[in-house]
């Protein structure tokens, strides 16, 4: 509609009311996209911006980006390096501390070996010596027993000899110191 | 009659939805010639800037801790880069460059797209058929420089089976070349949608008694358009990356 009246009146009338650009705006196709007068000019500006973005980011960005990324992933790989390194020494120390346990424990296990071995001899030397001891008092003992036995039976002749003939002459007989003798003899065998 | 278009206008509602998308020359209101400063080299400009803002600028300390900026500038280089790399393959990588310039151009300009009052370069068919037609020829000649014919094995699926094979063969050959319409087609239009949809909103809040709802609507669209900006960008950054794909590996 208004474009009828704007080429039908003249000029004069729209720009007095201002309806100017709605009037361009509408003597264009409904999109304005497809307003093939302008493709030209969004072409060019176009090419010029993805040149002007390809050049930035290939001359300065990306590589700077790609810089710091790699730095950053070179820092967290020598760190992990790093850490690694002293995870090993720690590991190689906790092994020479476990060895130097171990070393240690054999050692006092020797020395508590020797001592017993040492301490066994000399408890064995001094057993037998004592063994020794023991069966040479024993001995000596017996051989005292069987004296004192032996006196004993020659003290028990005596008496009952004497008891005998002391009896016998109490009960008024005549003691004859032969059959006294022998009599007593027999009794003391059986 | 030009009292009846003005009678529209007061009558409350005016929808001018497009009216955004218009390229205007910077200086002056002559016709738009190739090189005119425009609008659109204004936003585009303001891309570039951004882009050197938040690539450049921001790594410049080099830190090893990043800051917030350089944090953003490794999150992108590294999103890229990994989506080359899971996508394209490990020879795909030495397109990164270009995939980055394509992925932070499209994200910025989608971003600035959103500053009301602001110009979407994105939106416009123009921009995005000279970008996804880059890609195609790009990628085609690339396939056919590497492989030489056996690029078109691209399109002889040799694990079907034989009778289906030609059949297949005709579908594969229209996909291929529908891709670069779909390819620029898709962000121009999700772009100009949204923007053309909180523009309609927008006229809705002249009548008071509808007014607050238009403000929700047009707070959920604002929603709604960050997070198709991001992934308009990201969907365009992709498929380039799996045409690439094809053209280093067109063997299936």
């Amino acid at each position: 509609m208004a474009t009828e009246t704007h080429s039908a009146t003249g000029d004069g009338l729209a720009d007095a009311v201002g309806v100017d650009t709605h009037a361009a705006a509408d003597a264009a196709p409904g999109m304005p996209q497809l307003d093939f007068s302008s493709f030209p000019n969004q072409m060019f500006w176009l090419v010029v911006t993805l040149v002007v973005i390809y050049l930035v980011l290939t001359r300065v960005a990306l590589p700077r980006i790609a810089a710091i990324l790699a730095e950053r992933q070179g820092t967290i790989t020598n760190d992990l390096a790093a850490a690694e390194d002293l995870k090993a020494k720690a590991v190689e120390a906790e092994a020479a501390y476990n060895q130097a346990l171990a070393d240690a424990r054999t050692e006092a296990q020797a020395i508590v070996a020797k001592a017993k071995a040492e301490i066994q001899a000399d408890l064995d030397v001094a057993i037998q010596k004592a063994d020794a001891e023991i069966a040479a008092k024993s001995a000596e003992s017996e051989k005292a027993i069987a004296e004192i036995r032996a006196g004993a039976m020659d003290s028990i002749k005596v008496v009952a000899t004497d008891t005998a003939a002391e009896l016998v002459a109490v009960l008024g007989g005549k003691a004859d110191d032969k059959a006294i003798g022998s009599a007593i003899s027999d009794r003391l065998k059986g | 009659m030009a009292s009846e278009a003005h009678g529209a206008e007061e009558g409350g509602l005016v929808f001018h939805p497009m009216d955004q998308f218009i390229v205007k020359p910077l200086f002056g209101d002559g016709p738009i010639a190739w090189y005119t400063p425009t609008n659109v080299t204004l936003w585009m400009g303001l891309a570039v800037l951004a882009i050197i803002a938040l690539l450049v600028l921001s790594t410049s300390k080099r830190a090893i801790v990043p800051s917030r900026g350089q944090s953003i500038a490794e999150l992108a280089y590294g999103f890229v880069y990994k989506m080359v790399e899971d996508v394209a393959g490990k020879d795909g990588v030495k397109y990164f460059p270009y995939i980055m310039t394509l992925f932070m151009f499209i994200v910025c300009a989608n971003f600035l797209g959103l500053i009301p009052m602001s110009f979407t370069t994105t939106s416009h068919i123009a921009v995005t058929v000279v970008m996804a037609m880059a890609v195609f020829l790009t990628v085609t000649i690339l396939g056919f420089y590497l492989h030489g014919a056996s690029f078109l094995k691209l399109f002889w699926i040799s694990s079907a089976p034989l009778a289906l094979r030609p059949i297949l063969a005709l579908i594969e050959v229209i996909s291929y070349f529908v891709r670069p319409v779909s390819h620029s087609i898709r962000l121009a239009g999700n772009m100009m949608a949204g923007h053309a949809v909180i523009k309609v909103f927008a006229a809705f809040a002249a009548i008071t008694a509808i007014a607050p709802l238009s403000v929700l609507a047009i707070t959920a669209i604002y929603a709604l358009e960050v997070l198709v900006s991001f992934i308009q960008a990201y969907v365009f950054a992709i498929l380039t990356c799996v045409y690439l794909k094809d053209a280093l590996h067109p063997h299936h």
